[in-house]
This record gives structure tokens, sequence and C-alpha cells, in this order.
């Protein structure tokens, strides 16, 4: 299955999960299914069949808000059934609104507080290291969370110990819980940060697959330094009226937003 | 107990390359060995307590036993949220050192004085380990290694001396009965156990036969050690150095409620003041706020007179 094809499945899940379910969040999880269906379909290594693996790659989301895009894509590359997704949010499902590797086959580790998932990436990956294996570890963080000085330890870290078997993605949707980015708590000149911290920085657009592809691909980019994604993306992307808003961050689609939704989704999978 | 602490972990890591220590900067003059000898099983983070926690789950996720090593609450309530989340719910093979429990850093202030840690880390599915003595720091590190999942070890600076009866064995969840006497118990934990010793060699002088139990576990709790107490002797006094909300003193209260197995008294002698905030040792602090031989001599006469 193309890439494209594949996010736009994740699309219609995340949409379908969020109504079903009543949940929030579904502006976080659209941003970041271009980036999921490009690494779960063509960058990591992962066997369905065998979740811990030992060669696998690891895939950490750290905003684990957007847990309902990672659990669509878990089951579209077959770790378990589409059908679970109907349960997401509900009343005895495995699936809750943020990720939770509890009795789900996939997911590598459990967040929803942000700023947590980094720290425990750059352990896999100093382990890697120690041990010598090749595996890459893949870390999808979001733009508000950077403000969350428990990474700033780890990107610190992570370039210290030459961590180039590390990439954090961040999708640098420029939205917020409560506004827009720029305005709570600025990141820019936010690579330039990076570049200071000793990180290989890539700034890409986090919907062109091709540009997902050649970034995500061939790492390290350089020798003994971690990589950083900085992915610009639209929230909410693939659902015109839901992008680039702060309302989507919360709002579930119901009734007539819903069935606008689905409509313009399965036009786009056609 | 630091020193022992370490002495342990450094023969038991020379056999097992699974054991990892990571410290947060902290352990001069005391990880040297550790550092020097087990390079590839060591790692300062730096000054970074929650990056020393995540990147203690990510390596425990991975294989390793890992031990994180701080001082007062700087690897507890600093990452609190990353024992819970990431350790704990992960069931993380992390096992938590604190040195420096209740007043040990005595005169360096309230910044380093552990008060609260014992409540806070007991209602989190973790083992809790607080030793009061070396042979039981020493016997503690043995068995963490081997206990699965997230653990918290509480090191003192203090210690009570060794009463140890051929044959001692050291069970994770099974108090120690160090002195033996039925007209009252001194339930304690950690460093402040020697405290109690001297206070039941004192009042034996007075014909007062107290059983001191070191509580070493903290979870899980060895009720049946409670309840003989509430049961067979005159009544139970709690010593902690730890404010005496919801340590040793408020999970033994909640175990004697709850079983409907009530001491004839029962009493907790810990911090009763907001915060530690006069300057001294941890001697003279002991003895400003309660927490001493005397103080406990003092109770234990009085409840037995009622």
């Amino acid at each position: 299955m193309i890439s494209e094809k594949l996010a736009q499945k994740v699309r219609k899940h995340v949409v379908e999960m969020t109504s079903r379910g009543n949940s929030s969040h579904v502006g976080s999880a659209l941003s970041i299914t271009d980036l999921l269906a490009v690494l779960y379909g063509k960058i990591l290594c992962f066997d369905p069949g065998n979740p811990k693996w030992e060669k696998r790659d690891r895939f950490l989301l750290s905003k684990g808000h957007a847990g309902a895009a990672v659990y669509a894509i878990l089951a579209e590359v077959g770790f378990f059934s589409t059908e679970i997704l109907q349960t997401h949010y509900q009343n005895g499902s495995i699936l809750s609104g943020h990720v939770s590797h509890k009795d789900v086959p996939g997911v590598e580790f459990s967040t929803g507080s942000l700023g947590h998932a980094l720290s425990v990436g750059v352990g896999m990956a100093y382990n890697a290291k120690l041990k010598g294996e090749n595996h890459r570890v893949f870390v999808l963080m979001s733009d508000g969370e950077c403000g969350e000085g428990s990474n700033w330890e780890a990107i610190l870290f992570a370039s210290h110990h030459c961590l180039d078997n590390l990439v954090v993605i961040i999708d640098y949707n420029k939205i917020q819980s409560m506004g827009r980015v720029e305005d709570i708590l600025k990141l820019e000149p936010f690579a330039e940060k990076l570049l200071a911290f000793g990180w290989e920085t890539v700034e890409i657009d986090g919907h062109n697959h091709e540009e997902i592809y050649v970034a995500c691909d061939n790492i390290p980019k350089t020798a003994k330094k971690p990589t950083c994604i900085i992915a610009n993306t639209v929230k909410g992307k693939g659902v015109s009226f839901m992008e680039n808003t702060v309302l989507w961050h919360y709002r579930s689609p119901q009734k007539e937003d819903f069935i606008n939704a689905i409509q313009e989704l399965e036009v786009a999978i056609l | 107990m630091k020193k022992i602490f370490a002495q342990t972990l450094f023969k038991l890591a020379k056999d097992n390359p699974s054991i990892f220590l990571i410290t947060a900067d902290l352990g001069f003059g005391v990880l040297g060995d550790f550092a020097d000898f087990l390079p590839k099983q060591f790692l300062n983070v730096g000054v970074a307590e929650q990056n020393m926690m995540g990147i203690a789950t990510g390596l425990a996720l991975e294989g390793k036993i890992v031990f994180t090593y701080s001082i007062a609450n700087f690897p507890t309530l600093r990452c609190l949220e990353q024992i819970r989340n990431d350790a704990c719910y992960h069931n993380a093979n992390v096992k938590i050192v604190s040195i420096g429990a209740g007043f040990s850093y005595g005169a360096a202030g309230i910044s380093h004085h552990a008060t609260e840690d014992l409540a806070i880390m007991r209602v989190l599915p973790m083992t809790l380990l607080a030793p009061g003595s070396f042979w039981e720091v020493e016997q503690a590190v043995l068995a963490l290694v081997k206990q699965p999942g997230a653990c918290y070890l509480r090191l003192d600076n203090s210690y009570a001396e060794d009463l140890n009866k051929n044959g001692d064995s050291f069970l994770i969840g099974k108090a120690r009965r160090v002195v033996d006497g039925d007209d009252l118990t001194i339930v304690a934990i950690g460093g402040v156990l020697g405290v109690a010793i001297k206070a039941a060699v004192k009042l034996l002088e007075e014909g007062i036969k107290c059983r001191v139990v070191s509580m070493h576990t903290l979870n899980p709790l060895d009720k049946h050690e409670i309840f003989a107490a509430a049961k067979n002797t005159g009544g139970i006094i709690t010593v902690e150095e730890h404010r005496v909300q919801g340590g040793l003193g408020g999970v033994v209260a909640e175990v004697c409620l709850e079983s409907g197995v009530i001491p004839h008294f029962f009493y907790r002698i810990g911090l009763r003041e907001d915060f530690s905030s006069k300057v001294g040792n941890q001697d003279y602090l002991r003895g400003y706020y309660n927490i001493s031989e005397r103080h406990i001599i003092q109770k234990a006469r009085e409840l037995l007179l009622k």
C-alpha cells in the first residue's frame, strides 16, 4: 500500500474513533498521520507477529494524546484487528485516549503526561549503543511539549553521548492546548536551538511523504549526532474545517461534522 | 550505609553485567570504584533527575537491572511522575536509591531532609525497603537485585548496631524482631532503629520489656508481625524519621483498624511539625523534634500507665 493511502485510512479511523468515543485530540492525531504512515509503511523495522522482536526499531509516541492515530496505524499494519479500533475510549476497551501499552501489542511505551518519552527513548538508544545493536529509536513529540524541561535534559544528554541512533520528530503544527505556540511559549529560533544543543537538524513538510521518507531514511544523517526532524504540520490536517484551529484540539466530531469529515476523507482515499 | 550499599552492589555487578548504576551527579567518594572499574555499567547523567529516571526506565525495559542513586528527595520527589508513569506503570526493573533519609543531612537544611518520602513512595505499587543496620543494607541490596519491578531503597546516615542471631535471614516483607519482650512493641524503620533499641535497653533497666521490630520493608508490610504486636504485647509505638502522616505509623494504623486487630495503645513517633527548619546535626534534630531515645522512653512510660 502506498503510504499516502495508508495515511488516509488512518485519518478515517481517527475521525471514527474520536467520534464514537466522544473524545478529544482529533486535530493532534490528524497532524501526525502522514508521519506515522511513512514510518510504519517504509522506515521502521517491526514484526506484527512478534511485537517484542529484539531487532525492531523502537517507536515511542511522546504526545500520548494522539494515541488514536498510533492505535489505528498499528491495526492497519497488522498488530491487531481494525475492529478493536471501534472500542476506543469506551467502557471495557483496551484503547485509552492517551496511548497505553497494556494489552495493546505494538505500543512500545505508554504516555499521556508530556515530556516523558524522550528520556526513555534515550535510555533505549544508549542501551543499543552499549550492546552494539543496530536498531534505531524514534520519538515523536509535539511542539507544545517542548515546554517541558525534562526534554531539554534528554536533549543535552543525547548529544553528549553521541546517540546517533536516536531520531526525534517534532510535530510542529504551531498550535498547543490554549492557543498558538508563538504566543504561549515560543520555540523559535527552533532549529537553531537544537543545532546549538549539538543535534543534526532537518526541517521538512510533515505532510509530504517524500520529504518525510528522505528525512527518516539513512539514519544517522551525521555520525555521532542525534537527529531532530522538525516536521512542519497542520493541526487537523485532512479535514478542511479542522485544519489549523485550536477548537479541534478538544472537540469530538459529531453529527454533521462527522459526516462531512468522513466524506472528505473518503473522497481523498479514492 | 551508602558505603555498604556501594560495596555490595559493586561486588554483585562484577559478576552480573545486567546490573547498571546511574547517578545524577552525586556520590563523590562513594561510587568511585563502580565508575572506575565498571564503566560500561555506570552512568552519571548530570544534574537531571527526571532524565535519570526516564533513562533508567529505558535501560530496564531493554533488560537491565538499573539502580538510580541520589540524595534526599532528588531521586524521588523531583521525578515522581517519571517514577509513577514510566517505571511503575511499565513494571520496569528500576531500583531507586536515596541516601540521606530523614535528618541524615542535618544542618544542610530542609531541602536535604527526606521527611515525606515514605508516605509518597509507599502509595505507588512498588517494593519499599528502609534497612536499619549495615547487615540489613547488605541483605537489602542482595534481595533487590532479585526482586522484579520498581523498588525504592531508603538509606540513612545513622544505623543500628547489628543484633543478629545465628541463622538470621532477611526476606523482603518479613519484619525482624531484634529485641524480645511483651510489655510493648516499638516498631522502627531505617537508621532510627538504633534509637529504638537504645530506648528499649534503658526501659529494661526499669523493668519494662520492650519488643523491638525492624520494619525494614514498608511495602509489602508484614501485617502478621503488627498483628502479633497488637495482640500479644501491651501496645505499639512506631518510630520513624519522617512526618507522622502516611509513613510507618500511618501504615500500621491502617492495617490495624481495617483488620479489627486494635492494640491497647498506639502512638506514632515522628516529625509533627510542618518542616524541620531548625539547624543542627541528625542527633540534634532528633532531639529537637522528639524522635529521640528520651522521647520514646517518656511515651512508653506514659502509655503503660494508662
